[in-house]
């Protein structure tokens, strides 16, 4: 009965700790490793312009849905102007405004973002667009042409593969010739290519943006088609009428509006820069949930003040000693002083290092242990000489730091760090030990701390697993249905396996 | 190491984590414990009970008492001196006489000389816990000392050797000699180092020892065989090891008798969480007999009709005819 309750319990920890960390895993993008890093491009347009006498205005596109990347952050860098963001029909625009500026000028807007492909975000459904307004002999084109599309199409994203298709045929249709014989643009082509599926009811509009990749000093604006099949937004390349956004492309701003607008100035001009880095995910996610406002960030340790961080990095560390110890004693069978000590001695350690960490930790022990036999002939009360033996470990302790230190072994100072109140405990246990069942066993506990010390330090120590810990304290929830089931492991300890030998001949 | 676990499980060998988890948790409720942890309690259950125990000279149970230790011995030359809740026979004193010119001085179990003042300090760190279980203040008890009857003698170096039964829902279970070797410093403990023998239940007759996790012929010290010792008033030790479930009410028990020479089998301790070993020294598992008994429970049954049914079901015989 109990057996099932520990089952149950163990299961749904698991089943929650295993969750929690998938969510945040997969969805808020924390990473599983330390220093995984993910590409981030930053893309700076710089604006110049003649300013002319009077004040000025400058407003430009930027992006707004970008589905496929997440913003990092976005930055003006702009002297002396206002700066402020709007939304027009074509998406955000920024705007830039400065009462008189002399000469040429360049303002700056830099955005950086990062991939990620579960970033979809929502966009409105559109109204059927109006029939436009087509002057003769174009409206006969375009009604012919949409009919012959219509014809040879079945849903919408056909429709405008087909008729992409044939904008595009090298040896076109006279209406199609009459049509395209002011296009001297893409985005000239593309406008034709949305009026006529706006003739056809189809909601269509203008995007533009960049293939990202690598480092360009100058990107150019490529111009993509985008239709509303109902549903959603499908992307057609132009030119070949293949329904497919590129691998990495950033969409800047859609429609067919200018990219800029300089009011009180003149031969404007906008350059693209982009710059690849690679920052820290860890980074990406902490800002990324900072700005939507995710409360499991608010409750992640990475939300804490660093000091305060770095004490949780190793705190978190102890759940794990405390299985290493569990697995040794319960299933392994190693025996040890006290049921915490190895894991506190472990921790030690890490500031120590294993070699130094042994080394202090015997000789402490091994010092300790012969004062406290001097102890034992003044036959002393128990609660005294156990704060006698206390002081005379802080004694040591600062000895063994000084004497190290006069010998430029500055890794001796760190024997501070041994817990002195459990080096007590332990070194009054032996000397019990050692009086009562001799030192034979009283060695034998000792070696034992000391291994399951070591093993555990050695967990304790795994970086990937401070990584794992610390970014997902939820994972603990699991280490605790392993103990649990620990508990109800009635099995043989591996070490009995040898202890009970004889009774294997029976 | 599977096929090892296998092969154990197969002959019954009961684990740590098993006897933990499946006994004492199930079977010892932890509200029962003082009655088998705190030894002036047990004791006086004891007596109450009808069993016979070693004489209680005078309890300790403050430091300023620890100066009335001269007159509670004052007409004793052997005496015990024990902590009411140590653990694994720690702190355990054994006095066989006094020194001929100072009576103050007396004389270990080992033969060496301790002061009455040495005892006086072994007393108030026995007062101020160093023994107990939980480090909390303890109680000292003074006691007779058992005169152990010969039976033994060849195989004992200097102490008491006791008999340890295993109770199982009152019925024993298995049992052992425990017999104190030099290692052991006179005592029967067998982590310290006493040799274990296993005991024949339905003929109340000692098989072969175990020394440590070794399986010995002869006792370490003296070199006299261990088995075939035939152990006197066999029955009266096994219905004095069932009545100890009516002591103490706890499902497993292991019950510690020691045999007198002028006064017979006394029961000298019982243990909530009795140690394995008894199975190398029987060179057997408990699960099988555990099983049996869990067949065979009657509710009812008195200690003498429990005993009766331990010695018709466990003899090494019967053993082998369920091999």
């Amino acid at each position: 009965m109990t057996q099932r309750y520990v089952y149950v319990l163990a299961v749904l920890l698991t089943v929650a700790g295993f969750a929690m960390f998938v969510y945040k895993w997969q969805v808020l993008g924390f990473p599983l490793s330390e220093n995984q890093e993910t590409p981030v491009w930053t893309i700076e347009s710089a604006i110049s312009f003649d300013s002319g006498p009077g004040s000025i205005k400058v407003n430009l596109h930027i992006p707004t849905l970008t589905p496929g990347f997440r913003t990092l952050n976005e930055n003006s860098v702009s002297r002396g102007y206002g700066f402020s963001l709007n939304y027009g029909s074509g998406g955000r625009e920024a705007q830039w405004a400065i009462r008189r500026a002399d000469g040429r000028e360049t303002i700056y807007y830099r955005i950086s973002v990062f991939e990620d492909a579960g970033s979809e975000q929502a966009d409105t459904t559109p109204p059927f667009p109006p029939p436009p307004a087509i002057n003769e002999p174009f409206k006969t084109a375009v009604d012919v042409i949409v009919a012959e599309v219509r014809e040879h199409s079945a849903d919408t994203a056909s429709f405008t593969s087909e008729l992409l298709r044939r904008l595009n045929d090298p040896s076109p249709d006279p209406n199609v010739e009459l049509l395209l014989s002011d296009v001297d643009s893409e985005e000239d082509f593309v406008d034709v290519a949305t009026m006529m599926l706006a003739s056809a009811r189809i909601p269509a509009r203008m995007v533009r943006g960049f293939e990202l990749s690598g480092r360009q000093r100058s990107a150019d604006l490529e111009p993509w088609l985008e239709i509303h099949d109902g549903d959603r937004w499908l992307f057609f390349n132009p030119t070949t009428g293949e329904e497919n956004l590129p691998d990495r492309f950033f969409i800047w701003w859609r429609g067919n509006e200018q990219l800029i607008k300089v009011e009180g100035g003149s031969n404007v001009e906008v350059d693209f820069a982009i710059q690849e880095a690679h920052l820290d995910a860890v980074a990406i996610a902490k800002s990324q949930s900072a700005k939507s406002g995710a409360t499991l960030f608010d409750f992640s340790l990475y939300s804490l003040p660093i000091q305060t961080q770095a004490v949780y990095a190793v705190l978190l560390m102890i759940p794990i000693g405390a299985l290493v110890m569990v697995v040794m004693r319960n299933i392994v069978g190693i025996d040890a002083f006290g049921t915490f000590m190895p894991v506190l001695i472990a921790l030690a350690f890490r500031e120590t290092k294993l070699v130094w960490g042994i080394v202090l930790f015997s000789v402490l022990i091994a010092l300790g242990l012969s004062i406290r036999f001097l102890l034992e002939r003044l036959r002393l009360l128990l609660v005294p000489r156990l704060s006698a033996v206390l002081i005379v470990v802080v004694l040591l302790m600062l000895l063994i730091s000084l004497v190290s230190h006069k010998m430029g072994m500055e890794t001796g100072l760190s024997v501070a760090l041994f817990p002195m109140v459990i080096i007590a405990m332990t070194i009054e246990r032996m000397s019990v030990v050692w009086e009562e069942r001799g030192a034979a066993d009283a060695m034998r506990a000792g070696g034992g701390s000391l291994l399951v010390a070591t093993i555990a330090y050695i967990f304790m120590g795994l970086s990937w697993l401070e990584h794992l810990v610390f970014t997902f304290p939820e994972l603990l929830l699991v280490v605790l249905a392993l103990v649990l089931l620990a508990g109800r492991y009635t099995g043989y300890r591996l070490l009995e396996l040898g202890r009970f030998k004889a009774l294997t001949n029976s | 190491m599977f096929a090892t676990a296998r092969k154990l499980r197969e002959a019954g060998v009961l684990g740590l984590n098993e006897r933990n988890a499946e006994f004492i948790m199930r079977l010892n409720p932890r509200r029962l414990y003082p009655r088998v942890d705190d030894k002036a309690l047990t004791k006086q259950l004891a007596l109450e009970a009808g069993m016979a125990v070693p004489d209680l000279y005078g309890i300790i149970d403050n430091q300023g008492d620890v100066r009335r230790f001269a007159s509670i011995v004052e007409d004793y030359d052997s005496f015990v001196v024990k902590p009411a809740q140590g653990s694994g026979g720690d702190g355990i004193l054994v006095i066989t006489g006094r020194s001929r010119r100072k009576r103050d001085m007396f004389r270990r179990s080992s033969g060496l000389l301790i002061s009455e003042a040495e005892i006086q300090h072994h007393l108030s760190n026995i007062v101020s816990g160093q023994y107990s279980l939980s480090g909390n203040p303890d109680k000292a008890l003074i006691e007779y000392c058992v005169h152990f009857d010969p039976i033994f003698a060849e195989v004992s170096y200097q102490g008491v050797p006791d008999i340890r039964v295993i109770v199982y829902r009152g019925y024993p279970a298995m049992a052992m000699v425990r017999l104190p070797t030099r290692a052991s410093d006179g005592k029967a403990n067998l982590h310290q180092g006493a040799v274990g023998a296993g005991v024949d239940i339905a003929l109340g007759e000692t098989l072969t020892g175990v020394l440590k996790n070794d399986v010995v012929e002869d006792h370490p010290d003296t070199g006299a065989l261990i088995a075939r010792l035939k152990i006197p008033q066999w029955d009266f030790i096994l219905e004095s090891a069932a009545r100890g479930y009516e002591v103490t009410g706890l499902g497993y028990l292991g019950v510690d008798m020691v045999i007198d020479r002028d006064r017979g089998p006394l029961m000298l301790e019982m243990n909530a969480r009795p140690g394995l070993n008894i199975q190398i020294a029987n060179g057997t598992g408990l699960s099988r007999r555990v099983r049996r008994i869990d067949e065979l429970y009657d509710k009812k049954a008195t200690p003498a009709e429990r005993a009766a049914i331990a010695r018709r079901e466990f003899s090494v015989d019967r053993q082998l005819q369920m091999l």
